[in-house]
């Protein structure tokens, strides 16, 4: 646009001024990278949750055991496609703060129901062949500096090995990856068989929860509700429902994270806005005159409007999408709690609303002083100049 | 003339000039003190969080008090402990002992699902069985509506936190856990602390209902003095037959609820950093176009012979008094909006819903005014320089 | 000169002019019942004590403001009626106005302030560019063109000054005291530029209290108390 080098040298005008608003819209833009990625951590599970998946867990309490005998039942019922188990084993690794789950499940069946996560197939077959293999995901594996071939002790208070000792010792078989940036890759998972086999008796044919894909998403309630009703009655009622709505419910016990964070970027937004709009309105004052003569010289009302509006637009976009990149960037080097989230990623479909969010700004906080330069008489304006 | 009381005097003078301009700027310094009320306000409100959670899991514990837990646990809901080890706890030596027999009270639980009064979602509640003696070992628990439940009974009693979180938990009312019904018959308080989180009743009978044997989790053992800790752990990790950990019940909660304090602080500390660097912008802005549109007066006041000193101190002061009553504001606002606040989220390492209200202390809202006045002193500085290194005939001329 | 000359000679035809302010509760009337007639090329000094009027009819003329009764006829066309977007895309058109301080924007260099009205046509980039070398080099400040106004001097601005009033070739120039703020020196060499300026034909309506500067016209009105004469009033 021809008028890009006035709006330009108007910004240029005050230059520590614009910078120093520049920044301010910088440093807010960054920290609603950072807290997106925060609220994608605590609560975006629900996201990569399988639509087509459901848990089926005890349905007197989360931690009660299932029958492994399960399985066979519910793969009878209609709209079932594959059931699979895992089992909270309560493991650690070296030190208590080490967190991440170790779970027992059924190598095959397991990374069937979860296409989100991949095993190269040499290492899932390395894997049937050897008893005492476990893969680990990538996040994990990068963290520990596990590689194929190395033996992992795992300590666990809650299942002693038959003879006492709560040391359990897994190979390294292979790593895996999730396709989706989103998808944990902490876990380390290795085979039932051997679990059931090594833990005391009283914990043996029993798995922790089932994870059933079905081969309808539609049917999700439905087939949900057939589950339930097969076990009502018996010794180990269920309580069945989609992956989704699982850790949505998961989430929500968190606390309202969504709440705050966006109570404190409504803070943040409004008192940015407050920050532009007032140097906006300064830099509009101070150019009354100026303003004046370009009416004389035959600029519109309307173009007067759109020139002023074009400037904290500008100014806006462009510190905003600073922002936004840098928040990218930062977010890229991973968490900074080091370890405490199981996710850090900037969202895309945050970092278009980041985008939006700059526009509203810039709309917003010049949309006054634009109209108030539109508004100018001429003839005032020059007088004062 | 005296110097020193003829530079307070420049200062004081120069001031007044300042803050009395400020009706003129008002929208700038507007935007400056809201921005650093809101960074502080964020902040104490942010690290209330952290301090309300901490509390609640320190508040309960006593240093007599200890816990003990099968070695390699680092919480109750992983360790297991049988009959027979329990008495052994029961027998050590320190363990303070009444006509009725050892203050101990050997505990499990396991996890029920209950709604949410506020969105009516199920959440994860521990409902634990104690002894007889739970009242006396755990000694700031306190009866505040209905009675105790009996032994041998499906009784309950609702903890303070819990009855204000769920639904379902009033007296007299009954609650339907799978195939059991529990009879609500009374709501206690401990302070504040994590137990209020909990529903409590009858160890035996909570381990039939839930088929667990003749097994416990824990044990809580209230000692004589604080310092029989040692010769009660002694004991119990050299004893051949148990293989157990025993640590005081402060320690314990303590390490309980790092990994959730560390989580909120590192974040808190990021965001507050974020809002500060911003909010030191901001003034900066300020600051800077407070002195531009005062050159003409600063260049004049030079002339006349205040010094170079008492304009840089003065503006800093301008500065710093903007930024304190941004931060006094803010602090005020988290006071009231925050202090109390009840709310509960979910223990990581238990699984269970921990409630707990934000704090904010005098601790945290003098940490919030020290923000305040670094950003008031930062945001101050540059321009304060860049005022006194005006060229004092160049600045007459401007218009 | 009210002669008798048929209408159609007149480039400025101004009749029946009142102009209110209102300044709180008070109705000042600045001019009334005003005409004037203004022919093609001419230079038409407009003279006065300070608040006689004389802005206030230059800026009607120059489309800056209506008055509040009669006509404003400038090559045939009414602006005293004519709706603001529209009075907005005359002026770009048909006026240039030179100030007594200048009014350049202190962002521009001297060329960018040239080129604004030509911002307003749809010439291309490279046309604006010929015509804003064009103008500088009649006001003769082709090796100023990229310097910023604030190191020009008071004589060279105005000189920037009129090079932007004539880039558009305007039907008319307006110029408010365009002397009114240089030494004499500066002062001539400005009015000497008007000069050749309405020499090649250019009509210039010119407001000054210096009566030096009014000998550059070729008419010189008086104005004073809202009305005109052609003669200095006691």
């Amino acid at each position: 646009m021809k008028f890009l080098h006035l709006i330009w040298r108007n910004l240029m005008r005050k230059k520590l001024r614009t910078s120093l608003t520049l920044l301010s819209i910088v440093v807010a833009f960054i920290l609603f990278g950072f807290l997106c990625a925060i609220r994608q951590a605590l609560v975006g599970g629900v996201e990569v949750a399988g639509r087509d998946r459901l848990i089926v867990r005890d349905k007197v309490s989360i931690i009660n055991l299932l029958p492994v005998t399960y399985k066979q039942k519910m793969e009878r019922i209609p709209g079932v496609e594959l059931a699979t188990h895992q089992t909270w084993f309560g493991g650690h690794y070296q030190d208590t703060r080490n967190f991440f789950m170790q779970n027992p499940v059924e190598p095959e069946d397991f990374f069937k129901v979860h296409p989100e996560i991949s095993l190269p197939k040499e290492q899932m077959k390395a894997w049937l062949e050897t008893r005492t293999g476990a893969v680990v995901g990538r996040k994990s594996a990068e963290k520990y500096n596990w590689k194929i071939g190395d033996k992992v002790p795992i300590l666990t208070p809650i299942w002693p090995h038959s003879d006492g000792d709560q040391t359990w010792t897994f190979d390294i078989v292979g790593i895996y990856d999730s396709t989706d940036k989103r998808t944990d890759t902490t876990p380390l998972f290795f085979r039932y068989d051997y679990f059931d086999e090594t833990r005391p008796n009283w914990g043996k044919g029993q798995v922790g929860w089932y994870t059933v894909k079905i081969k309808d998403p539609s049917q999700a309630v439905k087939v949900a509700a057939a589950i339930d009703s097969e076990f009502e009655n018996s010794p180990n009622e269920t309580k069945t429902e989609p992956e989704g709505a699982f850790v949505q419910a998961w989430a929500s016990q968190i606390g309202d994270i969504t709440l705050i964070v966006e109570a404190i970027l409504a803070a943040v937004f409004f008192t940015l806005l407050l920050v532009t709009g007032n140097a906006m309105a300064q830099a509009v004052r101070e150019r009354t005159g100026e303003l004046g003569v370009l009416k004389a010289i035959g600029f519109s009302n309307g173009q007067m409007l759109g020139m002023v509006l074009a400037e904290s637009l500008l100014m806006a976009v462009l510190a905003g999408s600073l922002g936004l990149g840098l928040a990218w960037m930062m977010i890229s080097r991973g968490d900074p709690t080091g370890g405490l989230l199981p996710m850090f990623v900037f969202p895309v479909t945050d970092l278009v609303i980041g985008f939006g969010i700059a526009a509203l700004l810039g709309f917003a906080s010049g949309i006054f002083p634009a109209v108030q330069a539109m508004r100018l008489r001429v003839a005032d304006a020059l007088r004062r100049m | 003339m005296a110097g020193p009381i003829n530079w307070f005097v420049q200062v004081a003078s120069i001031t007044k000039f300042g803050l009395l301009s400020i009706p003129q700027r008002r929208g700038a310094v507007a935007a400056t003190i809201i921005g650093i009320a809101g960074v502080v306000a964020v902040l104490v409100g942010v690290l209330s969080i952290a301090v309300g959670f901490k509390r609640a899991m320190e508040v309960s514990a006593s240093p007599d008090t200890a816990i003990v837990l099968r070695s390699g646990a680092d919480s109750e809901m992983v360790s297991g402990l049988g009959r027979d080890e329990t008495r052994v706890i029961a027998d050590a030596p320190g363990v303070a002992r009444t006509s009725r027999g050892a203050l101990t009270s050997a505990e499990l639980f396991v996890i029920i699902d209950l709604p949410k009064r506020s969105t009516g979602t199920d959440a994860n509640v521990p409902l634990r069985g104690v002894e007889a003696s739970a009242l006396q070992v755990r000694d700031n628990v306190k009866i505040i509506d209905g009675r105790m439940f009996e032994p041998g009974k499906n009784e309950v009693i609702a903890g303070a936190g819990a009855h204000r979180e769920f639904k379902g938990l009033d007296v007299g009312q009954t609650l339907k856990v799978g195939r059991n019904e529990w009879k609500v018959t009374g709501v206690f308080s401990a302070n504040g602390g994590v137990a209020e989180s909990e529903i409590w009743t009858d160890a035996h009978v909570l381990q039939e209902a839930y088929r667990r044997g003749d097994s416990y989790q824990s044990v809580y053992a209230k000692l004589n003095s604080p310092g029989d800790f040692q010769k009660f752990k002694d004991s119990l990790t050299s004893n051949p037959q148990l293989n157990v950990r025993v640590e005081r019940q402060t320690d314990f909660y303590n390490a309980q609820s790092e990994t959730i304090t560390r989580l909120i602080t590192t974040l808190g500390v990021l965001i507050a950093s974020l809002m500060a660097l911003g909010a030191i912008f901001g003034a900066l802005n300020t600051m800077y176009s407070a002195v531009a549109s005062r050159t003409r007066e600063i260049a004049t006041l030079r002339a006349l012979g205040f010094g170079r000193s008492a304009i840089l101190v003065s503006l800093m002061i301008e500065s710093l008094a903007l930024a304190l009553v941004g931060g006094t504001l803010g602090a005020i606002a988290a006071y009231f909006a925050f202090n109390g606040l009840q709310t509960s989220t979910m223990n990581f390492q238990s699984f269970a819903q921990v409630t707990f209200a934000f704090r904010v202390t005098p601790e945290l809202l003098v940490r919030g005014v020290i923000w305040a006045a670094v950003i008031g002193l930062i945001g101050g500085i540059f321009p304060a320089i860049r005022a006194c290194r005006l060229q004092i005939a160049a600045a007459l001329r401007e218009l | 000169m009210f002669g008798v000359m048929s209408d159609s000679n007149f480039l400025v035809q101004i009749k029946g002019v009142d102009k209110m302010f209102h300044r709180g509760s008070e109705d000042i009337s600045v001019l009334r019942d005003l005409n004037l007639n203004v022919r093609p090329g001419e230079f038409l000094a407009l003279m006065g004590p300070s608040g006689s009027g004389k802005s206030t009819l230059l800026n009607l003329i120059g489309g800056l403001d209506q008055p509040t009764h009669g006509t404003v006829s400038i090559g045939g066309e009414n602006v005293a009626t004519m709706p603001s977007r529209q009075l907005a895309a005359w002026r770009a058109r048909h006026v240039g106005f030179v100030f007594q301080l200048y009014n350049l924007l202190p962002t521009l260099t001297a060329e960018r302030n040239v080129e604004l009205p030509l911002l307003l046509t749809h010439l291309s980039r490279a046309e604006r560019r010929k015509h804003v070398e064009a103008a500088l080099g009649v006001v003769g400040l082709s090796h100023r063109t990229r310097h910023y106004t604030r190191t020009l001097s008071g004589g060279e601005q105005q000189r920037v000054g009129i090079a932007r009033a004539i880039v558009t070739d305007p039907t008319l120039l307006l110029c408010d005291e365009p002397t009114g703020d240089l030494d004499r020196k500066a002062g001539d060499e400005i009015l000497a530029l008007l000069r050749a300026l309405n020499g090649q034909g250019k009509t210039i309506i010119m407001v000054t209290h210096d009566p030096h500067a009014s000998h550059s016209a070729t008419r010189t009105i008086y104005l004073n108390k809202g009305q005109i004469s052609d003669t200095m009033p006691e």
